[in-house]
């Protein structure tokens, strides 16, 4: 495949990302994304916005978070070694909020009163639920039922934090169904409302967005790498569900050659069942939730349901970049079990002290693949994207334990 | 762009001065065969077009009626392919009815646009209508279907100011499909002088006739956009009656008993 001059200059003007992106909406939301993304726009030359953020950043979410090298798993697997992105210290327990707290800035800006959203595991919903606390705005969240049954500790959370949770009933009732009723309220409240997206995906602007407000991860871990060990990572590993821990990580290093690049798809009971959320090794390219990206589809271009263990991966797509990146080469999609995910969630806590979130597992259990043959002087980074403490009912299900 | 049903059927109703009855239902609700019935008997009870929903399982501006109506077309098995297949079928008995289809494109992109125009025409369709289509991307479908000899009908919103206005009608042709409330289908009832102020705006930019829906229920409020426009919509009040059937001829009863009421609504209105 011919090499592209830089692969972290996209979209282009219309949104796109090769073919992938674009803006496939309604017309009655059309030119409230057209609104959005003048005001995107407009807040990127406004040093007060960038001031704020990062003010917001520091005292109220805790950033930067550390870049931890991780001893023990390193010592486990005999070869490379292991550090990690500590996402999962952040304010609300994940990178979520890094998003959100850009998009609230956002939407005050813009003189929005309401604020939606969608959420899968929960910590999307938590983290924008916080941030509408934070600010006094009006919260909506809506959720699939099956989700909020597998978490109902952060369907807690978010009532505590003020926000409304409403349960999705259509579909499977996960988290494409919540993106479904969304829309569908910011297509009836279109004067007062601020749609806030969790992932890399949706209609143009969203993806770049988003990618924007989260590659505060991966531009943090170039500097503290770069302090720790004076070069730049070898491998980087992140879990992709739409793709935005992922993505915050590796924009930043997208140009950088040595750097391979590595994201982790959902395979569920294993792609060959079918049950999967691993959109790229499953997938062919559609349109859904207004861009074009890989999807979970049938011969008809009907989407199909997604499985994981993991809620927040639980998603038949993922962000139009990610299609991109694996089509052009950049960025290698892989795959991780449930039960692969669940072995990595155990080994991380017993040997680090970290519970990680069951996303973030799919990417510590790609490790058991690539750290024994690599040399000890080779580096990886790996976003654990969340913690996993609400994790622990569904795990213990999983290992046949009553609580 | 060559002359179509639809052109030739505004051109008629303009001349006998009264506006059109655009029906709209789910393909294969609830089944092929019914839903074939219920089609083939909607000119007789009144519709001048005939709009056919292409199910997709993820309708994000449907609301509930109409997204059941395509889970229940999908769960009897219904395809893109079955689809036009029954558009083919009508077509056999009525080659005067001018049939638009309506859905969602990820369907139409997996099949093909290329391949979807050829077999969209051969079966007898003359125009659609895809929500998630904005004129943003005329490139993908609206274009092509121009080319194909097609309309591409556009949905205008409350949302769709002036300056956007001329973008959302360049390619459009057929009719203008007004959107009177910002909402999901079968959502509450537009106020008819809203509409009417609306449409007096969408007129200085186009002289495509226009077919308002979203929320019309009754031959009563029919009759107030009758008045108005060149055409009223009505989907979900007739969808749902296909939900409220207790039998296959029940369904299609109901469905072309409300057609019926709501064409009788729309009649009594002379346009001079």
């Amino acid at each position: 495949m011919a090499k592209l001059n830089s692969y972290s200059t996209g979209p282009d003007e219309t949104g796109h990302f090769g073919i992938f992106g674009g803006q496939f909406v309604a017309e009655t939301l059309m030119p409230l994304i057209l609104e959005l993304d003048a005001a995107y726009e407009e807040s990127k030359n406004d040093p007060e916005f960038a001031k704020e953020l990062s003010g917001l950043l520091k005292h109220y979410v805790g950033r930067e978070s550390p870049l931890y090298f991780a001893e023990r798993l390193t010592e486990h697997y005999g070869g490379a070694k292991i550090y990690l992105k500590r996402e999962d210290l952040n304010h609300t327990g994940a990178h979520k909020i890094n998003n959100c707290m850009g998009q609230i800035l956002l939407a005050r800006q813009m003189g929005k009163k309401r604020i939606i959203a969608e959420t899968g595991a929960g910590q999307h919903g938590v983290a924008t639920a916080t941030v509408a606390a934070r600010f006094g705005l009006e919260c909506v969240v809506y959720m699939g039922e099956t989700d909020i049954e597998r978490q109902k500790p952060n369907v807690f959370r978010m009532k505590l934090l003020g926000a409304k949770v409403v349960p999705v009933k259509s579909g499977a009732r996960t988290l494409k169904d919540a993106m479904n009723e969304a829309l569908r309220d910011w297509v009836t409240n279109v004067e007062d409302t601020f749609y806030i997206i969790g992932t890399v995906a949706g209609p143009h602007p969203y993806p770049q967005l988003v990618r924007d407000f989260q590659c505060v991860i991966g531009e943090e871990t170039r500097r503290q790498l770069m302090e720790a060990e004076g070069r730049l990572p070898d491998t980087l590993l992140a879990c992709i569900g739409g793709g935005s821990n992922a993505m915050g990580l590796f924009h930043p290093f997208l140009d950088d050659e040595t750097v391979d690049i590595i994201g982790v798809e959902a395979a569920g009971h294993g792609i060959e069942t079918g049950q999967h959320a691993a959109s790229i090794s499953g997938g062919r390219p559609g349109v859904l939730h207004g861009n074009r990206t890989y999807l979970l589809q049938d011969d008809d271009g009907q989407i199909l349901e997604a499985h994981s263990i993991s809620a927040g991966l639980d998603y038949p797509g993922i962000g139009p970049e990610h299609s991109w990146l694996s089509d052009v080469g950049r960025v290698k999609y892989v795959s991780a079990t449930d039960t692969e995910a669940l072995e990595a969630f155990q080994l991380c806590c017993k040997l680090e002290g970290i519970i990680p979130a069951l996303e973030s597992a799919h990417a510590l259990a790609y490790l058991e693949k690539l750290a024994p043959d690599l040399p000890k002087d080779h580096i990886i980074v790996i976003n654990l994207s969340g913690r996993g403490d609400k994790d622990i009912f569904t795990v213990a299900d999983a290992l046949g334990v009553e609580l | 762009m060559s002359e179509t049903r639809i052109d030739r059927r505004f051109k008629a109703l303009k001349a006998e001065g009264r506006a059109a009855f655009v029906t709209y239902v789910m393909a294969g609700d609830p089944n092929f065969e019914t839903a074939l019935e219920i089609i083939k008997g909607l000119p007789d009870a009144g519709a001048d077009i005939i709009e056919v929903g292409l199910p997709f399982t993820d309708p994000m501006a449907d609301g509930p009626a109409i997204q059941q109506a395509g889970l229940r077309s999908l769960g009897a098995g219904m395809t893109l392919k079955k689809t036009l297949e029954l558009v083919a079928a009508f077509r056999q008995t009525d080659d005067e009815t001018p049939i638009v289809l309506m859905g969602y494109y990820n369907p139409i992109y997996s099949h093909g646009v290329d391949a979807f125009l050829r077999d969209a025409k051969a079966a007898g369709v003359d125009g659609m209508i895809v929500v998630d289509l904005p004129s943003e991307e005329d490139k993908e479908l609206c274009l092509p279907a121009r080319q194909a000899g097609l309309n591409f009908i556009r949905l205008a919103t409350p949302t769709t100011d002036a300056a956007r206005l001329p973008k959302v009608l360049a390619n459009s042709s057929g009719f203008l499909y007004y959107v009177s409330i910002a909402g999901t289908t079968g959502a509450a009832a537009p106020s008819p002088r809203d509409v009417a102020n609306a449409l007096t705006r969408i007129r200085k930019t186009t002289d495509l006739p226009i077919a308002v829906g979203f929320g019309l229920r009754t031959g009563a409020q029919a009759a107030e956009i009758a008045k108005i426009a060149e055409g009223a919509v009505v989907g979900t009040a007739l969808v749902e009656q296909v939900a409220l059937g207790n039998s296959d001829e029940d369904k299609v009863k109901r469905v072309l008993d409300l057609a019926r009421e709501i064409s009788a609504g729309i009649r009594s209105v002379k346009k001079t």
